[in-house]
């Protein structure tokens, strides 16, 4: 049995998902939001990941960046191992590509900010 | 001097999307001051995704969300001058502003739109005793420090105050590789949003501690650690439930402040509630032509209301500008009942736009309630409402059509069953 909160509104109801028989079964949601939300917390958990990677020779020192897309969530850790190791060289501009397979996603690393060179 | 139809006061979300909508309404000569070097204010250093839902339905970091309101002022040529900080403004409408490259500088507008947003609530204002070591930080500093300009912020972290900029930090400095101990919330409920609550620490297995205080700091050069308490109803630490937290690092995330030394000095009402300036539904402080948007108005959850709001200011200064259309009488709308405040606070029914948004926020969780409106005594409105939290900005859109004629009073409140 695991235990979630919903995050589909304000009410936040307390989900209690079960595996019976290879099913999911979800107690506690009060719409059909909270119990789609909880199997899939369940199935394949995923978060998109933001974080910044070193900059060289622009206006700033750090660039932000996001994964394109969601990724599964028990990669985080290994996605911000990569992006640690990551610098670019200025300029920058949102959308380009800093990484095209981040922690064997297949998603990208993407940039969210426009870095001009100084 | 040199004048402007229009002077906004902050180049963040509120005053970026201000400027827009003047624009687009017939103002040609608009000028954004912008106190920082780059236009965009808070949202350059929210580099987590979830901004945009409703302004551009998808979920976008902050810095993505700010460039593409940047950049549709650059296609406006909507002028702007960075690294200019506002220092007064009169009820004339004239504007002091000093600059390196200007330095100081009158300007005289026929309008006014004040966007300056706010600021943290510091740790002076918090009465935390123990020594004043280095390594407490509010959390929007830290978010600076980190997201900005590269720093790590610490190893070992308590977080005082469930706001969402401390859930968000929370998140960051694990990604980052610190390790966060404890969130600890005064109130037996969080001041944050749901989602960030279970994507910033229930992911993470961050516990947050509710109905709790941080009664002790230790620590001479650095932050050594803080003591936790419980505290009763009445907020006061409870005596023997005290709990050592070694760190190196304590993030305060414990409420905004709108930012409004400039609008005192124009002597218009505020509300002791919001700490914001009273407006009208045209978003108008008591100084004709002044208007507000955004955190300095009061503070938001989403950008995307601060975008929606922003634009209305800008629309109305606008026909301010261009017409000069005298306020007509207007009525007082009365929170209570578990509503603590409403913007805007003040309605000219007479003049008034097909609908208005009322935006306000509650004094307590409250669960199956109903958000009543009453016109001269009778209800209008009553909306049922599973839940209601002081942490999610709740809104009720007025109809002209719907309220009586001639209107004397206006009420928002919550009711029972």
């Amino acid at each position: 049995m695991r235990e979630l909160t919903c995050i589909g509104c304000p009410l936040g109801c307390s989900l209690r998902v079960f595996e019976e028989n290879g099913q999911l079964r979800v107690e506690g949601n009060t719409c059909p939001r909270g119990e789609a939300y909880a199997k899939n917390e369940v199935l394949c958990p995923k978060r998109t990941v933001t974080s910044t990677v070193a900059i060289h020779g622009g206006t700033v020192n750090r660039l932000s960046v996001r994964t394109q897309t969601d990724i599964p969530k028990d990669k985080i850790f290994a996605c911000m191992e990569q992006i640690k190791a990551v610098s670019v060289e200025a300029p920058a501009a949102i959308g380009d590509v800093i990484l095209p397979d981040v922690a064997g996603t297949g998603v990208a690393l993407i940039a969210t900010k426009d870095v001009k060179k100084k | 001097m040199r004048t402007h139809d229009l002077i906004v006061i902050g180049g963040g979300p509120a005053g970026l999307a201000a400027a827009l909508s003047a624009r687009r309404a017939g103002v040609q000569d608009v000028l954004i001051l912008e106190r920082d070097h780059v236009l965009g204010g808070i949202l350059n250093q929210c580099i987590h995704n979830g901004f945009g839902l409703h302004t551009f339905k998808e979920e976008l970091t902050g810095p993505e969300y700010a460039a593409r309101f940047i950049a549709q002022v650059q296609e406006e040529s909507i002028p702007y001058r960075l690294g200019a900080t506002v220092i007064s403004i009169s009820r004339e409408k004239c504007v002091t502003y000093v600059s390196r490259e200007e330095g100081l500088v009158q300007v005289q507008a026929k309008a006014l739109i004040l966007a300056m947003g706010c600021r943290e609530r510091p740790r002076g204002a918090l009465n935390i005793p123990g020594s004043r070591p280095a390594g407490i930080f509010s959390a929007g500093t830290a978010q600076r420090l980190m997201n900005v300009e590269g720093y790590e912020v610490g190893k070992e972290v308590v977080i005082l105050g469930s706001g969402d900029i401390g859930l968000i930090m929370a998140r960051r400095m694990t990604l980052e590789g610190a390790k966060v101990k404890v969130v600890a919330e005064l109130m037996p409920y969080s001041g944050g949003l749901k989602r960030n609550i279970v994507q910033c620490l229930d992911d993470f297995g961050i516990p947050l501690k509710l109905s709790h205080t941080v009664v002790e700091i230790h620590g001479k050069e650095r932050l050594t650690g803080v003591t936790l308490a419980q505290v009763d109803e009445n907020r006061r630490p409870i005596p023997g439930t005290e709990e050592y937290y070694a760190c190196d690092t304590l993030l305060l995330s414990v409420g905004l402040l709108p930012e409004n030394e400039l609008t005192r000095a124009l002597d218009v009402s505020m509300s002791r509630v919001t700490n914001g300036p009273e407006v009208d539904d045209r978003l108008q402080t008591d100084c004709e032509g002044v208007f507000a948007c955004g955190n300095v108005l009061h503070v938001h959850d989403l950008v995307d209301y601060v975008s929606e709001e922003a634009a209305l200011a800008g629309r109305n200064a606008a026909a301010y500008i261009l017409s000069r259309q005298p306020a007509g009488s207007v009525v007082k709308i009365t929170a209570d009942s578990g509503v603590r405040y409403t913007v805007p606070q003040k309605l000219d029914p007479e003049h008034m736009a097909d609908t208005v948004t009322v935006r306000f926020r509650v004094a307590d969780v409250y669960r199956d309630r109903f958000v009543c409106v009453y016109c001269n005594g009778e209800r209008i409105r009553r909306i049922k409402k599973r839940v209601l939290a002081p942490g999610e900005m709740e809104q009720v859109i007025l109809k002209k059509s719907e309220l009586p004629q001639p209107l004397q009073s206006l009420r928002i409140c919550t009711e029972v069953e």
